[in-house]
């Protein structure tokens, strides 16, 4: 067991070589930092950007946004899934709407919240709007397959509303909600640091991924990005964690 | 309680057709080879399927159904799953002894037989005046038929019940309706 652990993880070492290697070779042959820095470039434009504390602040300010938006955007979507998986006429005139957001390109709301709010709460919005549908439409899913048996079985007990809600249709959907969430996660990073770019808010990532782009400043760029993959990344898993373990679900 | 002239049928295919029984006190097991329909009669009669002719008259108004699934909550542990239909701890704590189930045992630690011995239980603890059972005894060896059938006797409700084996019905010493 051992030993598979450790080949799987000494292949996934060595894949990730094997790209940077692939990555420093383009570098090599374009030879223009301007136009694609290299890994090593990137790194030591990381390291210029972590001693200064400004980066920190810029760091943290854009994880507090787009977390409060994907709590929010959690929140709702929870909100939403019950009130539509409990009314026919609730879930006509919610439902077309999550599903107008789900289509409308994320620059549009930015553009439009803009003219509607401060700077800084515009990615908190839009980390918000994108969880929303993705949260709402699994956890409908897995609630519109819950098991008939089960529903007969509490239809011949005479179960009550409360506990058919209760014990069957919420662990019914669970695991709709956390694949949700997990997916969620990813598109409120992606919306989040998107209308940072557009706003440009005082503190946040996105604005000094524009202003990167703006004084060509591209191992810059390269190293804020580095910063938002590996955030992305992080907080995937310590929600993987906190969902799975903390909930202590153990799948149906 | 009596099926008076009743009519089923599944889309195209029918089940019954202007099927009339009548069906005493005591225990009484229904037989017949598969597909006849046992099942959709105690559905009939529970009200969990609507007949689209006749009817089942005098039947009580709580009614108790074991079905030939065991329809248990995964994410419930075995005595979860009992109190969910009935408050009655004692006499839960008492049949889970008898029938030999540790009641904090998750379902899906549970051998087929256990799992149907638990479906038993929460069917014989809801508080009912008659009892449905669709092969209560599937999965149990002889002994524990046995064992089983004298919890379900000593109730002294009146109880329809499915099933293939005679043993089963000595073992209730129930009367027999062949469908």
């Amino acid at each position: 067991m051992t030993s598979i652990r450790a080949n799987k993880h000494l292949i996934r070492l060595l894949s990730l070589a094997f790209w940077l290697l692939i990555w420093q070779l383009c570098a090599l042959k374009v030879g223009k930092e301007l136009i694609l820095p290299g890994p090593l470039a990137v790194v030591r434009a990381m390291g210029a950007l972590a001693v200064q504390p400004k980066f920190w602040l810029n760091t943290l300010t854009t994880i507090i946004r787009v977390i409060t938006g994907y709590c929010l955007g959690v929140l709702t979507a929870v909100i939403l899934a019950v009130v539509t998986c409990g009314s026919f006429l609730a879930d006509s005139l919610i439902s077309p709407v999550i599903r107008t957001i789900r289509a409308t390109p994320v620059a549009s709301f930015i553009i439009l919240a803009l003219l509607w709010m401060g700077k800084s709460n515009v990615p908190v919005l839009m980390a918000m709007l994108m969880v929303v549908p993705v949260v709402w439409e699994n956890i409908t899913a897995q609630y519109r397959a819950t098991d008939r048996d089960l529903l007969e079985m509490a239809a011949a007990y005479r179960l009550s509303k409360w506990k058919r809600f209760r014990y069957i249709y919420v662990p019914s959907a669970f695991p709709g909600f956390l694949s949700g969430c997990l997916s969620a996660m990813g598109l409120a990073w992606k919306s989040g640091i998107a209308a940072e770019v557009l706003a440009q808010p005082a503190l946040a990532i996105g604005s000094n991924l524009y202003y990167s782009k703006l004084y060509l400043e591209t191992p810059d760029l390269f190293a804020w990005t580095a910063v938002v993959v590996s955030l992305s990344m992080l907080i995937e898993k310590l929600i993987r964690k906190l969902l799975f373990r903390g909930v202590g679900y153990e799948g149906k | 309680m009596k099926v008076n002239d009743l009519w089923f049928s599944y889309e195209n295919k029918p089940v019954f057709k202007g099927l009339n029984l009548e069906i005493g006190e005591g225990i009484t097991c229904l037989m017949g080879e598969s597909g006849i329909g046992k099942t959709t009669l105690l559905k009939l009669i529970a009200g969990l399927l609507e007949p689209q002719k006749g009817s089942v008259d005098s039947k009580p108004e709580k009614i108790s159904f074991m079905f030939q699934e065991d329809r248990l909550l995964p994410w419930l542990n075995v005595r979860e799953n009992i109190l969910l239909v009935s408050e009655r701890r004692k006499e839960m704590e008492q049949l889970l002894e008898e029938l030999e189930i540790d009641g904090s045992l998750k379902i899906s630690e549970l051998s087929g037989g256990m799992a149907r011995r638990v479906a038993l239980i929460r069917c014989l603890l809801f508080d009912s005046k008659m009892l449905l059972m669709d092969e209560p005894f599937k999965g149990m060896d002889g002994k524990l038929v046995e064992k089983a059938a004298s919890i379900i006797r000593r109730q002294n409700k009146p109880a329809l019940i499915s099933t293939h084996s005679l043993d089963e019905v000595k073992a209730l010493s129930a009367k027999v309706i062949t469908l």
